[in-house]
């Protein structure tokens, strides 16, 4: 039977097979139970057609919007400083005349925790009663209350903000540094020369070069931010009152708690719109900068 | 408009000295080219003159004011870059014009200077592009045209034609002469090609191992190179040089072979002193196919075997071999030479030169103007 396919045909059939079977199967199954009411619990239930009942509920849902919103918030909120950080973290650690190395590693420290330690060890340090940082305000004379860090709903949200930064931020800088590190010097000679103070060439000269490289460590973590669950999950679960709740704490819990697979998978193909949309908006940005730099990359 | 003079001017890294106290003064309006091999500390004293290295010891002085604390962009400068440093970012009025936005001049004055530099230039057509769509050529006028905008009291070129192709770096060497008489600005002009800068500069700094061998006008340091280095690196193809030792006023060489002394170093040289001798292709040649310049008692005439020629089609390098080693001469009008062939050879010594071995420098006597 195989003599009637040809060569090419042939030669890729074992990786269309693979792929076939753990990738596009389960994509068309999850596809397909969206349009289902499918639970877990009850697995007859995926043979029951709804159309697009699951979508029409989920768009009207304001707990949906509302996790949606926040993880734009979030992502935007968290980006910016993660980028302000990185931006700021890279040009010190370019300015060392020695030891740069092993500033950059040291850099990465973050990177090399798994989320649910960096939650574990943020909730711990958040902690109204024995955190860290409540313990630090007090002492210092800042406060004389507890404050309720993980109890608020916004200042929970700034509480895995907080995470998040510190647990990233070293992208941005890692590939800021990078772009600095590969910099040509003459530009910024040249524009000493032409007059131009310390602020300025920074403004017209090296940011302009670095931007690229932001933009591809704002490319990853837009990625990273809109999948947030881990730090999530682990230090507020989307609480209190789901004041904290992402699109993917969202999904889970409908998923696996509410055992509700068929509108779990329904929310998770809304949301995986917002990644692509960032996504192109990203490369869209990184493409414009490539070309202002004339970066031949 | 201004002066330059460097007084003392020293640069070093930790103990290692890379320019070693020199001295010049640059008078305004004069194209001062500084020339010498790599290493020698040219760059270096031109990037202390416009601020991007710091100054060791001693002075620059632009205009008469001392200079050594002020950033580049306080010393009224421009420069040229080797590697052209354009703005990657900008376009080509982009970058022209970003000196006179960063010292925040109207856009009507900016657009008025950018279009004069342009024209100059001969960059009309090209003014909306970005460096990385020019050719080495046009990046570099870009890089001119950055320069020249800002009417700057001096203008640094650090090597400005050293990234493009022979036929681009002789037209360029031309608008770059071109632009001087123009504009009228004192330049310090960095090369170690020393045709650059025989044919552009008024004077030409040679430097070598940190410190000035000779300044002097092209003419100068070609005509009455002040020491062995100057002599070798001045001239193409280099001049013949050869160590000698004085024996009964003849020159002997190494190999025994010998050259009586010219009669204008009689008196300068002592009975078995070791000297330098050089004489340049041009003045060394086929009997009757040179220029002869000197007295006709100045001509010296060997019968010297060829061993190899380099037809350039006006005139041939002729290789013949004497005092053990090759000596390069230039043939006018020439005819076809077989290797091998022996043949009447003229050296002109009124030409000639004669160097200390032991210090490298000169023997001859001073010229009084």
């Amino acid at each position: 039977m195989f003599r009637k396919l040809s060569p090419p045909v042939l030669l890729l059939l074992p990786a269309l097979i693979v792929l076939t079977a753990v990738v596009l199967l389960p994509l068309l199954l999850s596809l397909y139970s969206s349009f289902t009411p499918f639970r877990l619990t009850r697995p007859a239930t995926l043979w029951i057609w709804i159309g697009f009942r699951n979508y029409e509920r989920i768009l009207s849902d304001w707990v949906f919007w509302a996790a949606f919103l926040r993880t734009i918030v979030l992502l935007t909120i968290a980006l910016n400083l993660e980028m302000l950080f990185g931006l700021g973290l890279a040009l010190l650690v370019n300015k060392a005349t020695r030891g740069k190395r092993v500033l950059r590693t040291i850099m990465m420290f973050p990177m090399m925790f798994s989320p649910v330690l960096v939650g574990f060890q943020f909730k711990f340090m958040f902690n109204d009663n024995v955190g860290l940082v409540n313990n630090a305000l007090q002492s210092l004379g800042l406060t004389d209350q507890a404050i309720p860090w993980l109890i608020d709903g916004n200042l929970a949200l700034f509480a895995i903000v907080v995470a998040e930064v510190w647990s990233s931020t070293s992208v941005f800088a890692i590939l800021i540094l990078a772009g600095l590190l590969a910099m040509p010097q003459e530009p910024v000679e040249a524009s000493k020369v032409d007059g131009c103070t310390p602020w300025q060439t920074f403004r017209y000269v090296t940011l302009p070069y670095v931007m690229p490289f932001a933009y591809i460590a704002m490319t990853i973590r837009s990625l990273d931010i809109a999948r947030a669950y881990d730090i999530v999950k682990i230090m507020t679960d989307g609480g209190p009152a789901r004041r904290t709740e992402l699109i993917w704490t969202l999904v889970g819990r409908t998923a696996y708690s509410d055992a509700q697979m068929g509108l779990a998978n329904a929310m998770a193909y809304v949301s995986i719109l917002l990644s692509i949309l960032f996504t192109i908006y990203f490369f869209r940005k990184l493409a414009a900068a490539r070309t202002q730099i004339g970066a031949e990359w | 408009m201004a002066q330059v003079s460097l007084k003392k001017l020293v640069k070093s890294y930790g103990a290692v000295q890379v320019v070693q106290g020199i001295d010049l003064d640059v008078a305004d309006g004069e194209f001062i080219a500084l020339v010498g091999p790599s290493g020698c500390g040219k760059s270096t004293t031109l990037r202390m003159i416009a601020g991007l290295e710091s100054i060791s010891d001693g002075a620059v002085e632009i205009g008469g004011t001392v200079v050594n604390d002020l950033p580049p962009r306080d010393r009224n400068i421009s420069m040229v870059f080797q590697s052209y440093a354009l703005y990657p970012h900008m376009t080509v009025r982009e970058n022209m014009g970003f000196s006179l936005k960063i010292a925040k001049q109207p856009q009507s004055e900016i657009d008025r200077q950018v279009n004069e530099a342009s024209a100059i230039l001969g960059l009309e057509a090209l003014m909306d592009r970005r460096p990385a769509q020019l050719s080495g050529g046009q990046r570099q006028r870009v890089a001119m045209g950055r320069a020249i905008v800002r009417h700057p009291e001096v203008f640094l070129f650090d090597e400005p034609l050293s990234n493009l192709d022979a036929k681009l770096r002789t037209q360029m060497r031309t608008e770059i002469k071109k632009l001087h008489a123009k504009v009228q600005s004192t330049v310090i002009y960095v090369t170690h090609d020393q045709v650059e800068a025989m044919t552009l500069a008024d004077r030409i700094v040679i430097m070598r191992d940190g410190h000035i061998e000779q300044v002097g006008t092209p003419d100068e340091v070609f005509k009455r190179p002040a020491s062995r280095f100057v002599a070798g690196f001045i001239g193409s193809p280099p001049m013949n040089i050869e160590e000698a030792t004085i024996r009964d006023g003849q020159m002997v060489f190494r190999n025994g072979d010998s050259l009586p002394l010219p009669a204008q170093f009689a008196g300068a040289v002592t009975e078995s002193q070791k000297v330098v001798f050089g004489l340049r292709p041009d003045d060394i040649f086929p009997s009757g196919h040179g220029l002869s310049s000197g007295g006709a008692g100045m001509i010296h005439e060997a019968e010297l075997p060829v061993s190899i020629t380099e037809p350039l089609g006006n005139e041939t390098l002729v290789f013949v071999e004497f005092a053990g080693r090759e000596w390069v001469s230039r043939m006018l009008n020439p005819h076809a030479l077989r290797p091998g062939e022996r043949i009447a050879m003229s050296f002109d010594f009124s030409q000639a030169h004669l160097f200390s071995a032991e210090t490298g420098k000169s023997l001859a006597r001073p010229v009084k103007d």
